[in-house]
């Protein structure tokens, strides 16, 4: 199935939900909606099953217009981020629910469960209630239940969101597969960058109700074609620094100033706002290029293997992701380093001017 | 290991014996002092065992009352919540609706239990009452006083009036605590409104229905105010409830060892069948509140 938005609206009271937004998706594709919380990926995969209509604008299924189209009478799946399961009926009985409303024959809803089961390893838990089940069996059964309706169209919000560590890492793995073999249209929301990144596919990122990017989920990571983009796609935030290029050279706040070299090297002599990854910001100078500037050191987080140093860099709060431990006390000045190979240079207004190369800049 | 052993904790734990002690087991003991003795006065009184048990098991017009109390508890569960449900069911979700509704809802709680039969036995007088009156203009006769049955569908009348709403705000209160994704999803199943009821309402609203269940039964089991206001127990016998009856031997008649007999006896049914109420109900499909 192919699903296609034109200028799709929703506007509820006074507030707009959704802005005009126009997407196509292909048979059989992996599309991850990511946008922080309230961006509108919820709203957006409520017009999209037809658990809404759209206040303006048309919804195409396979070439014919299904807007207003209730959710019934469209083969769509969901899963959410709580658990939802019918709270009294068993784990073979929840899986069942959308073949026996369908009207199936016994014996192929036995055949389909015991199909999704084996691929959601459930075999154990058929006679159990949810309430006996732990989270990840919970959402297991939610997502077979998903599965056995053989959708066209695939809708998790944020499925894994609820979820610990390792459970999140396992489903993750196997999600893509598991309804990449029916063949249906799979969009997956989620609020974090990794996640995107790791599923694959097209990433469509949202902010405010708008749809930023739409594309192949490396392509919008290295090219983000505008500084919200990159913001959104970016955990922690981008490090952003307003400079000024004359001279072949970035000029910034307190006569800071870095060579423009390779793809930097041909924009014009204008004002830019530069956008870097954390881990691309260094406590230790690798190369000659780096610039070293003064900073001082708000805290610094340790998670394991990495440390979040949070320092005040020309009156702008910066982050350096960096490997091992790096232990600074709160106020403590140290010297930064910075690389303009790893610069993502946006106009002032926002829109992308130049990418850095993802392979010159390591 | 060593632990050291401190006597002075037991002082922690005194101010909840002494409240206890005060609240229950000393006006308990009190009664069952009682329901042990023959007392003709303060300084001759007699030690008559069981006797008192006896004599209230074997009387008939308790068992009669008591039989009464079942059939009148039985019916007023039966009325009050799925009656109760469904005005939950039916109450807006949003808006200033709601407030309207909670407070409309709210108002007959409010009332006390003597005002309440009062206000019943006005409105159903027959000469100025407007239900006696249009009643009486239709040609049907309705006597509280005089008909057994009338008097027991006015009593049905007040309890449902005034306690339903109860019902109805614990089912509304559970109602709004389901998730709105529950509805989604049966949505997209293509569930019809009698699945989303039996599957989803139904169950998640099973811990306040209990609440609702035990309240009601505890409350209709121990009803006075309302019979002793409207006819004071009659027509003859046909509303002398347990606790009506209790009061005319206690107070009535001054037998002061059968009726504290009674009264533990009296208490411990309603304990009893408390108890079966919310162990069957945490029986009826486990793991329901989920």
């Amino acid at each position: 199935m192919t699903l296609e938005l034109r200028n799709v609206s929703k506007i509820v009271g006074q507030e707009t939900h959704i802005n005009s937004v126009s997407i196509a998706l292909d048979d059989g594709s992996l599309n991850v909606l990511l946008g922080p919380t309230l961006a509108g990926k919820t709203s957006l995969m409520r017009l999209m099953a037809g658990l809404d209509a759209p206040t303006s604008g048309t919804v195409i299924e396979n070439g014919h217009d299904v807007t207003g189209l209730p959710v019934q009478k469209r083969n769509v799946a969901m899963v959410y981020q709580q658990f939802i399961n019918y709270p009294n009926l068993t784990v073979y009985e929840n899986i069942a629910s959308p073949l026996k409303v369908m009207g199936r024959p016994k014996e192929e809803i036995k055949q389909k469960v015991g199909e999704a089961v084996e691929l959601l390893k459930l075999g154990d838990m058929l006679d159990r209630t949810p309430l006996e089940l732990s989270g990840g069996q919970q959402q297991r059964t939610a997502l077979a239940r998903a599965l056995v309706k053989g959708s066209d169209l695939v809708l998790l919000d944020e499925p894994l969101a609820n979820l610990d560590y390792k459970l999140r890492e396992e489903l993750r793995d196997e999600l893509p597969k598991l309804f990449g073999a029916s063949g249906a249209i799979l969009i997956y929301a989620t609020t974090e960058p990794m996640e995107a990144l790791l599923l694959g596919g097209n990433t469509a990122t949202l902010h405010e109700g708008c749809i930023t990017q739409f594309g192949p989920t490396v392509e919008v990571f290295r090219k983000p074609n505008s500084l919200i983009t990159a913001q959104t796609f970016s955990d922690p935030p981008m490090n952003l620094v307003e400079m000024e290029k004359k001279n072949n050279a970035f000029q910034l706040r307190g006569d800071l100033s870095l060579p423009a070299q390779g793809r930097h090297a041909a924009l014009a002599d204008a004002r830019y706002i530069a956008a870097f990854r954390p881990n691309h910001l260094l406590l230790q100078r690798s190369n000659e290029n780096q610039l070293a500037a003064p900073a001082k050191v708000v805290v610094s987080e340790i998670t394991g293997s990495e440390s979040f140093v949070h320092v005040d860099v020309l009156g702008k709060r910066w982050v350096a992701l960096a490997h091992g431990i790096h232990e600074y006390d709160a106020g403590q000045a140290i010297d930064v380093y910075l690389d303009a190979a790893h610069f993502f240079v946006f106009t002032p207004q926002g829109d992308l001017a130049v990418a850095p190369d993802p392979a010159g800049a390591g | 290991m060593e632990k050291p052993i401190n006597q002075r904790a037991w002082l922690m734990v005194l101010p909840v014996l002494l409240l206890v002690a005060f609240s229950a087991i000393i006006p308990l003991m009190t009664v069952v002092n009682y329901s042990v003795q023959d007392i003709f006065g303060p300084n001759e009184r007699y030690f008559v065992g069981t006797e008192w048990f006896q004599e209230v098991l074997h009387n008939h017009r308790i068992r009669a009352a008591l039989w009464r109390q079942f059939l009148f508890s039985g019916l007023v569960l039966l009325i009050e919540l799925p009656l109760g449900v469904l005005i939950a069911l039916a109450m807006p979700k949003k808006g200033w609706t709601v407030s309207v509704c909670l407070v409309i809802l709210a108002l007959p709680l409010l009332i006390p239990w003597n005002v309440i039969g009062t206000i019943w036995i006005i409105f159903t007088r027959p000469d100025i009452g407007l239900m006696g009156h249009t009643l009486q203009e239709l040609g049907l006769r309705f006597d509280h006083t005089a008909s057994p049955l009338d008097a027991w569908i006015t009593l049905m009348l007040m309890e449902v009036w005034h306690w339903t709403p109860l019902v109805a705000l614990l089912a509304y209160a559970g109602l709004k605590a389901i998730p709105d994704a529950y509805y989604q999803a049966a949505r997209i199943d293509g569930a019809s409104r009698l699945a989303v009821f039996r599957y989803i309402q139904l169950p998640k609203m099973r811990g306040v229905l209990t609440i609702a269940i035990l309240l009601r039964f505890m409350d209709s089991f121990l009803i006075y105010a309302e019979p002793f206001v409207l006819t004071g127990g009659g027509p003859g016998n046909s509303t002398t409830f347990l606790s009506i009856y209790l009061v005319k031997i206690a107070v009535g008649q001054f037998d002061l060892g059968p009726a504290a007999a009674f009264s533990i006896i009296y208490f411990l049914i309603i304990l009893l069948f408390s108890w079966i109420f919310y162990q069957v109900l945490q029986n009826v499909g486990r793991g329901e509140q989920a």
